[in-house]
């Protein structure tokens, strides 16, 4: 039985700071920062969006793209590190507000940046097994970086949302095949209520992110027998614009094959929202027959490869929802000051 | 609001689902249980409204009520839904950006909460559309 994206939706606030605007409050260099990291600005949530918000218009998007009933939605999974509660789910929110309920299941998943793809996995399981008949798996965020800090400059809002079926005729994209790679790394973590998370130093690049992304990009080419030249697109997860371009090299990818997927350097890091928003952008730009590389990382730490290849049905959908360029454009920008109040960064009491 | 309140009108709040009078073609949000012009001749069916509008009055709020004070100064305006009924709810643009007749659609967006500890309150607001 094959299994498959049935549809996908996006959402990226409308508002964003530039990286300069960071640097300046903080006495940094703003042009050695933006060409080190590949990210010119960052989407910030509006003061009454969230991780459920964001995840709501995201999975609205995807019932409205390919016209799907939610009530064959028997599964709402949301993946995030920034879910709006510490007890109760940002999933139930979702799958009431898409009328998926009340004959579905739903939990919140959490992963660092990954939480979104470990989901698609999930569904992927669901709908093989029968269990259910399509599953909604959701990577979104409101990622959090402290003042000052190396992350507040690519820590970005945003998620995308997958339906997940077994019905080749629906489908955008087939999923040919997964693979992941898991280790217990200390590169990165949030402690109960605390407001912002710690990374561990060293622990980020190579024994994390390139190792991960590495031993699950070539952990699934070896399983499935493909090399980066079967492939027309490829996505890794973007923290910042650095680590994709580095991981592709390293894998034999080129840059024209990661192009279409990297948005990063005008969008910031989204987190569980990462991989799968430069999915959702190559997506919204494929010809049915492309083949497709993508691989999520989440630290703590694992990577979650996946082999799309793209049908025909993907020229029938791709307008019928906003795609991530459209998204991406008319951009209203802020200054530090504003972005601090958005974030809820300015003590009050 | 109580958390008992809120839950009663989430699934209006969260998809614009109010009533459809079947026996007069009238439609109503909040969503009545009795139609007001056939009485007991009415018919009340579930409705979920499309979504799109059209502000016919606003204004703006520049001394919030408690928990709105940092979103000062932020629009109110009424909607008028492509049905007929109209919906009171922040519009969520500059305030200089707004205008009577103008075009709106729906968003999902937090409409408040019980402070630190309490409930989040979601539901529709409204954009330029």
């Amino acid at each position: 039985m094959s299994v498959g994206i049935v549809s996908y939706g996006a959402y990226i606030p409308k508002y964003r700071i530039k990286v300069e605007d960071i640097a300046r409050v903080w006495g940094d260099d703003a042009d050695i920062l933006s060409a080190g990291l590949m990210v010119n600005e960052k989407s910030v949530p509006d003061m009454d969006e969230d991780t459920a918000t964001i995840a709501v218009e995201a999975a609205r998007s995807a019932v409205a793209r390919n016209n799907i009933d939610p009530k064959r939605i028997g599964a709402v999974y949301t993946g995030s590190e920034s879910h709006p509660y510490a007890v109760k789910p940002t999933s139930t929110i979702v799958a009431e507000a898409i009328e998926a309920t009340p004959a579905m299941t739903a939990a919140d998943f959490e992963f660092a940046c990954k939480a979104g793809t470990a989901a698609i996995q999930a569904c992927m399981g669901l709908v093989s097994s029968g269990m259910v008949d399509l599953g909604m798996a959701i990577g979104a965020d409101v990622s959090q970086g402290a003042p000052g800090d190396a992350l507040e400059y690519t820590a970005a809002a945003g998620g995308v949302a997958c339906i997940i079926g077994s019905k080749e005729s629906e489908m955008v994209a087939v999923i040919e095949d997964t693979y992941s790679f898991t280790t217990d790394i200390p590169d990165f973590w949030r402690r109960e209520g605390m407001a912002y998370p710690e990374h561990g130093g060293r622990f980020t690049g190579e024994p994390g992110y390139f190792k991960h992304v590495s031993g699950a990009a070539n952990g699934l080419m070896e399983k499935m027998g493909t090399s980066p030249s079967d492939y027309d697109n490829a996505v890794f997860h973007q923290p910042n614009g650095k680590f994709p371009s580095r991981v592709a090299k390293m894998l034999g990818f080129s840059k024209e094959q990661i192009k279409p997927g990297l948005v990063v350097p005008r969008l910031g890091n989204t987190y569980s929202g990462s991989c799968m928003m430069g999915i959702a952008a190559t997506l919204d730009q494929a010809k049915p027959g492309d083949r497709i590389f993508a691989t999520a990382f989440g630290s703590g730490a694992g990577g979650d490869a996946f082999s799309f290849r793209v049908t025909d049905k993907i020229d029938e959908v791709r307008e019928a929802a906003p795609t991530v360029e459209g998204l991406l454009a008319d951009p209203i920008y802020m200054d530090y000051a504003m972005y601090a109040k958005h974030k809820g960064k300015i003590r009050l009491t | 609001m109580s958390v008992a309140r809120f839950w009663r009108n989430q699934i209006h709040r969260y998809n614009l689902v109010g009533t459809h009078c079947k026996t007069c073609d009238s439609y109503y949000y909040p969503p009545r249980n009795v139609c007001p012009k056939c009485r007991r001749d009415g018919e009340i069916e579930s409705h979920k409204f499309s979504g799109p509008g059209e502000i016919v009055t606003y204004t703006v709020i520049h001394t919030a009520a408690e928990g709105f004070e940092h979103q000062a100064p932020y629009v109110l305006g009424i909607v008028q839904l492509d049905e007929g009924p109209r919906f009171t709810s922040q519009i969520v643009c500059k305030p200089e950006d707004v205008h009577i007749g103008m075009k709106v659609k729906p968003v999902f967006r937090k409409l408040g909460e019980g402070g630190d500890r309490g409930m989040i309150y979601y539901g529709t607001k409204y954009i330029p559309a």
